[in-house]
């Protein structure tokens, strides 16, 4: 736990004794950071550490109040994101945002294609350009073809394409990996290495301890805004990096109670949406976990939304408690006991800018009715009392959702399907993207609700949580359930060989 | 019930504090109109100036839940053209008034209903499918009735659609009015139809993911929509004694400018009924003196409009400059 040490060759980019406040709130106290080149520098801290402040000082988004930014050992002035960028500083984040009907090439050289005579754009030259950068970085993508429907992988290379298009000597990649799976995770992994070797220095965030031990060099670890520390991550244990995240030891990451499973509660047949799942069947029993794993693409997500009613299916049955459920109906499946923590908790999990009361309330609007009106005060203590039960950090139940951290916002969407006492409940990536506190927390939450009887459906790419969570593991691959795995047997190998299609199950 | 349900609605204060202003506003206008606009302040001429704005506030009640909701309907002043046509062609051939006015409203209930139906099965854009229903239905108007202006409709129901109660400034006709106001302000703030609109304005999609039936709701919105703008209709005809296809015309240009000048937002989700009712009746002030003024018809249509793009530029920049505050409260629970 030394202080950056300036020996050796210079740091390309740095931070000296950076804060940065807004109003009272000091988001960074003193930060120092060293980029060196050809070095991948993890940043590591919960949500709420400050990352994002530290990433958006960097970028030229924020201006510290006290403290310098040092470019090659020089104090330098962002006065915007386009001198960061000027600087050779690019960020890549982790939802990559292309112009969809533009091509790749089009999108890395916007603005500033090469012309020919006349002005016209030389689309040859454009188009070699970038079939260049993309053999720079060892990836195949044709520069020709439209941003859309590229997965966010590719996007994220497009933007790292277009990066190194700029001369950026300085990459930080905010949560890169969130949304890959793994194979695509060694495909970046791939290409930072490339970088690396080429001169560039990276700053590398990342959610996933073992990605950061993977790829990085050094760690930089931040707490509530405070600098805790800089140092190489050889000989450091995942435990050593949580402690220096959390400030105490974490209780287990995965707490999952022994229990015994009842009866069926969800049963699954034959489901089939043309195109898209063919012929799935499960059961999930009351006291379950259930895990579902499987690349993304597998159609896994799209076997959940197809089972409580948002998109319709074509063949196969749905019941619960025997009972069948009627396609393409999510207020009927709401009543028969059924609840869905969606993936995207910003797009289809919350109203962003509705109050946290309100957004539990959702789900309330049919019970928590008197005369025909909605019931204020039993709306009110019904949010309050789950928004507590999970200890959701917030100043008013009446502030607007946006305000909170990523994690208590999915702790809302859990409180807002909780608090319906589901008696089968449907999580699709309950803890992507929220800080290895409270994903401990969400893990706690489900294997108590299973010890109740609740029966759990958990999709997940986290392999570690699939397995160290789930009772049965369920894979699915290219729209077929491929295996079933018991706890006993499931293994990182039986559980990404059959999600790769490679097992004879 | 109603001011709570006002205040607290828009849970939002950039577009409370947009709210108030157009009240603040309304009362500023009428004071300074009873003092200085000649004419302004006798009951007769408050008379007209609350019997001509009905028809835009009688639309801008299930206006504004639709654009609370993210749609919108352009062709509701086609609609009440439409539904007075009818009503004069089928008093020419001899039905009795009694009649009339019921087919009239299942007529707009039916227009509503295939706006509704275009959105919500087929998936098209509100506003393109209400522009085309907008010409079509005062096509079907000239069509059914001419150039015909049917004038000669019972004396009593032109006395309620114009007269007023005594020598006060209060027509007949807001009585029924206020009636519709109470339900339309409990039905968007206070009842779990209410609440589900600004979900579905704010995110359609997360909305979809609470249970909460998306299409059926804007159905039945567009189909009150519907029946809303051909009560307008009748009262127009009766209220002006003339039915003629060309009856309200640009009255939709109307409705929304004063719902968007209330405070509710173009993109849905936000916005409360009271701030909307204050818009219309603003509008209908400010158009009324400016007729006392002898400002032309074409000049007032020009203010309508500018005051279109002021409502809609309005709340932005409250917006944004409330959000810079935010920026720096919101900063006590930075998000990563």
């Amino acid at each position: 736990m030394t202080h950056p040490s300036t020996t050796g060759p210079a740091p390309v980019l740095a931070l000296k004794d950076v804060s940065k406040s807004f109003g009272a709130v000091r988001a960074l106290r003193d930060v120092s950071l060293e980029l060196f080149p050809g070095e991948v520098h993890a940043l590591a801290g919960e949500n709420g550490a400050g990352k994002s402040t530290l990433i958006k000082t960097l970028a030229g988004v924020h201006r510290p109040d006290a403290g310098q930014v040092l470019l090659d050992g020089a104090p330098v002035a962002f006065h915007g994101p386009g001198d960061a960028r000027d600087a050779g500083i690019a960020v890549i984040y982790q939802e990559p945002t292309l112009f969809p009907d533009l091509s790749i090439a089009e999108n890395i050289y916007m603005g500033r294609q090469p012309r020919r005579a006349l002005g016209r754009i030389d689309h040859k030259a454009t188009h070699n350009a970038t079939a260049a950068l993309m053999e720079r970085l060892g990836v195949e993508l044709d520069p020709d073809r439209p941003a859309r429907g590229l997965s966010i992988a590719d996007q994220q290379i497009v933007e790292i394409a277009k990066a190194l298009s700029f001369d950026a000597r300085v990459l930080i990649m905010d949560e890169p990996t969130a949304a890959l799976t793994g194979s695509e995770v060694a495909r970046l992994f791939g290409v930072v290495r490339t970088l690396r070797h080429q001169g560039a220095a990276v700053l590398f965030i990342s959610h996933r301890l073992e990605e950061i031990f993977e790829i990085c060099r050094r760690v930089t670890t931040l707490r509530d805004g405070a600098w805790v520390a800089s140092e190489p991550l050889e000989g450091m244990t995942e435990d050593d990096l949580v402690r220096r995240m959390v400030g105490r030891d974490l209780d287990e990451l995965y707490p999952k109670q022994e229990v015994e499973p009842g009866e069926v509660a969800l049963s699954v047949r034959r489901l089939t949406r043309e195109g898209v799942f063919t012929d799935v069947s499960f059961d999930v029993r009351h006291g379950e976990i259930v895990g579902l794993a499987g690349l993304v693409g597998a159609g896994r997500t799209e076997v959940a939304r197809a089972v409580f009613g948002i998109d319709r299916w074509d063949a196969g049955e749905v019941s619960v408690h025997g009972k069948a459920l009627v396609k393409g109906a999510p207020s009927t499946a709401m009543a028969a006991g059924v609840a869905l923590v969606p993936e995207d908790r910003r797009a289809q999990g919350l109203v962003m800018d509705m109050s946290i009361e309100r957004n539990i309330g959702l789900t309330g609007l049919r019970t928590t009715v008197k005369a025909g009106l909605v019931d204020r005060g039993a709306e009110r203590s019904r949010s309050l009392d789950w928004a507590v039960r999970l200890q959701v950090k917030y100043a008013r139940i009446a502030d607007t959702v946006n305000t909170l951290s990523g994690g208590n916002q999915q702790k809302v969407v859990l409180a807002k399907w909780l608090a319906t006492g589901p008696k089968v409940l449907i999580v699709d990536e309950p803890t992507r993207g929220i800080d290895v506190g409270t994903k401990a927390e969400v893990h706690r939450l489900l294997s108590q609700l299973a010890a109740d009887g609740v029966a759990v459906l958990m999709i997940s790419s986290d392999l570690p949580e699939i397995l160290g969570m789930a009772d049965r593991v369920l894979v699915m691959h290219e729209g077929r359930l491929t295996a079933e795995i018991p706890r006993t047997d499931a293994t990182e190998e039986t559980v990404m060989a059959a999600a790769t299609g490679r097992a004879a199950a | 019930m109603a001011d709570i349900s006002l205040s607290r609605a828009a849970g939002w204060s950039g577009l409370k504090r947009w709210d108030s202003a157009v009240g603040a506003l309304l009362v500023v206008v009428l004071l300074f109109s009873f003092g200085f606009v000649d004419g302004f302040g006798n009951a007769l001429n408050l008379s007209f100036l609350i019997g001509n704005t009905l028809p835009i506030a009688l639309i801008a009640l299930p206006m504004t839940l639709l654009v609370v909701s993210g749609e919108i309907d352009l062709s509701v002043a086609s609609t009440a053209g439409l539904s007075g046509a009818v009503m004069g062609a089928l008093w020419n051939q001899g039905m009795t008034i009694e009649a009339i006015i019921p087919i009239c409203l299942l007529l707009g209930v039916v227009c509503g209903l295939v706006n509704g139906l275009l959105v919500t099965r087929l998936g098209l854009p509100s506003l393109a499918v209400t522009i085309g229903t907008l010409a079509a239905y005062r096509g079907i108007a000239q069509i059914v009735l001419g150039s015909d202006a049917v004038t000669d409709f019972p004396v009593q129901y032109l006395d309620f659609a114009s007269g007023r109660i005594g020598d006060t400034f209060v027509p007949y006709a807001l009585l029924p009015f206020l009636v519709l106001l109470t339900i339309a302000v409990v039905a968007l703030h206070a009842t779990p139809f209410g609440r589900s609109l600004f979900a579905i304005g704010a995110n359609e999609e997360a909305a979809r993911f609470a249970g909460i039936r998306v299409k059926r709701q804007k159905l039945i919105l567009f189909t009150l929509t519907g029946l809303m703008a051909s009560l307008t209709g009748i009262f127009w005809a009766l209220h002006y004694a003339s039915a003629r296809y060309d009856n309200a015309t640009g009255l939709e240009l109307s409705v929304v400018a004063a719902v968007l000048l209330g405070g509710i937002d173009f993109d849905g989700g936000k916005g409360t009924l009271g701030g909307a009712i204050a818009g219309v009746f603003l509008l209908g002030a400010l158009q009324n003196v400016m007729s006392l003024q002898d400002v032309s018809a074409q000049s007032q249509i020009v203010v309508t409009g500018v005051l279109l793009v002021l409502s809609v530029l309005g709340p932005r920049v409250l917006r944004q400059i409330s959000q810079a505050r935010a920026g720096r409260r919101a900063a006590s629970t930075p998000t990563s």
